[in-house]
């Protein structure tokens, strides 16, 4: 159920008119002038961002760059010091977390952040109940069986349905990671936004990692903090470099393996 | 008197650095680790495996720390560390870069450094660790040095976890996914620094995801399955086999 959707995205660089947004040109998400002061510390300042949809977009730059904050900003975490943040053409600056996702806005955390005495499958449930049911009604149980399916094949799509029934406290810190991907994807985003997604998992999950996003629906906008360039450079149609707060150079993969600063300040000599 | 224990001196190159042997540990009534052995002499070696195959759980038993319930022998420098209080384990000269970062989010980066730096362990291989050493090692700290833990980025977090562990002047340091969550110019910094103290005789057991990492900085390549050591190998040989890498790293179902 992962890529069926027809009439993808075409030219998924192109901003795609949205029903309902304010204008036919409207990115997914609009940021302008954004930015976020911690004490005497500017983490982020002055981005300006549009993102597409059914694009993928990778934030690349060194640690402490600003780019944890800055989805933090976007999903609302946290409020913006300054600037505005449009999703899907509707200014969200100073709405709530949960404003954004109900708009459909999922993302995963660096640090799991999961209730550790549910099992693999009840959290996994609970994040798409959390999006769509509002409340636990046991009456209406064919839908929950709905939902209980959904989240399965969500684990398996994370390779972690071997451990359904048991507790997320007893997973391990990459399972964490496997857990929190299934609970984004199941609760079916229009934007996911994925904070180092392979950091934990093994080179197998890697693989299936790469895959499964690789295979996302093209409608699905996609934002991906990742280390791993492997990954990131192959799924990303565009990246954002950011250092110190700003955003630096924007371009294709290609453009991006290239750039010299890029380099000095990133990869490195590889 | 007869000759006072080696408490002060290095001890005698001869004894085995680490020796781990019919290892268990239980959540519960899961077994995590089962029957796990095997020794290691100075220098680095690498623990690989998937997720939840036990990893962290032989990291923590090693260094005391939640081991719900652990049997078996652990030996570092001949001293068994079964039942031992952690910090007492790390004073043996045992450092530990723990998974997820596990800071003081009230600490600033230079009272986290501070702090470790006194409960170090004493007999020095090489050049003694410093904060200031510390800080050439990771530039970024330095600007941070006034932040709080929890004002530290996810990589920044991990950078000052790496160094917490490094200015007790250990001989040993379990490093449970250093590289997690690093960029890829302070990966290739932190190998080559690693490699550099490996010289100057300071010896690593190192947990990594990372197979570049974990190929880099160790010969010998053990892999974990299902709680115990399924067998072992050379970091060419991984680095280079993608059967053994699909077999024991990939996602299928192992066979048992």
């Amino acid at each position: 159920m992962s890529n069926d959707e027809k009439n993808g995205v075409g030219d998924r660089l192109e901003p795609v008119p949205h029903a309902g947004s304010a204008g036919s040109s409207a990115p997914t998400l609009r940021l302008r002038g954004v930015g976020r002061r911690f004490g005497g510390l500017l983490a982020v300042r002055e981005v300006d961002l549009d993102v597409a949809q059914g694009e993928r977009r990778a934030v690349l730059g060194p640690n402490g760059a600003g780019k944890t904050t800055l989805f933090n900003l976007i999903c609302g975490d946290m409020p913006a010091s300054s600037g505005t943040i449009e999703l899907y053409g509707e200014d969200v600056t100073r709405s709530p977390a949960r404003t954004r996702v109900k708009l459909g806005l999922a993302r995963t955390y660096q640090q799991s952040r999961q209730f550790l005495g549910l099992t693999v499958e009840d959290s996994i449930y609970l994040s798409i109940v959390g999006v769509e049911g509002g409340r636990l009604r046991p009456v209406m149980l064919g839908r929950d069986a709905q939902m209980r399916d959904r989240a399965r094949d969500a684990a398996g799509r994370v390779a972690i349905d071997h451990k359904l029934r048991e507790r997320v406290g007893d997973l391990s810190h990459g399972e964490h990671r496997q857990v929190a991907i299934a609970m984004a994807l199941a609760a079916r985003p229009r934007m996911l936004m994925l904070d180092e997604p392979a950091s934990g998992l093994s080179r197998g999950e890697r693989v299936l990692l790469t895959e499964l996003l690789l295979g996302l629906d093209p409608s699905i906008t996609l934002i991906l903090i990742e280390h791993d360039m492997d990954i990131a450079l192959r799924v990303a149609h565009s990246v954002t470099m950011m250092h110190d707060g700003r955003v630096i150079v924007e371009g294709t993969p290609d453009e991006i393996r290239a750039n010299q600063t890029v380099h000095d300040l990133y990869l490195g000599r590889t | 008197m007869t000759e006072p224990a080696a408490a002060s001196v290095a001890p005698a190159p001869t004894t085995t650095l680490l020796e781990i042997a019919g290892l268990d540990a239980f959540y519960g009534k899961a077994r995590v680790l089962d029957d796990l052995s095997f020794t290691m002499e100075r220098g680095s070696l690498a623990i690989v495996g998937r997720n939840g195959m036990g990893k962290t759980t032989l990291c923590n038993a090693i260094m005391g720390i939640a081991p719900p319930h652990a049997t078996g022998s652990i030996r570092f420098e001949g001293k068994e560390l079964v039942g031992g209080q952690s910090h007492k384990i790390a004073r043996h000269g045992i450092g530990y870069v723990p998974q997820g970062r596990r800071l003081f989010p009230s600490l600033t980066v230079d009272e986290h450094l501070r702090i470790a730096s006194r409960s170090a362990a004493g007999a020095q291989t090489g050049e003694e660790w410093t904060r200031e050493r510390v800080y050439e090692l990771f530039p970024r700290l330095a600007e941070r040095k006034r932040n709080g833990g929890a004002q530290l980025s996810g990589g920044e977090q991990q950078m000052l976890a790496i160094g917490r562990a490094l200015v007790t002047n250990p001989r040993l340091v379990v490093m449970d996914e250093p590289s997690e969550g690093l960029a890829p110019a302070i990966i290739e910094n932190m190998i080559e620094t690693f490699r550099e103290l490996e010289r100057e005789g300071l010896s690593l057991l190192l947990i990594e995801q990372n197979l570049g990492v974990a190929t880099s900085l160790a010969e010998r390549q053990l892999i974990m399955v299902a709680g115990s050591i399924a067998t072992e190998t050379t970091a060419a040989t991984l680095a280079g086999d993608s059967e053994l890498q699909r077999r024991y790293l990939g996602v299928e179902p192992l066979a048992h």
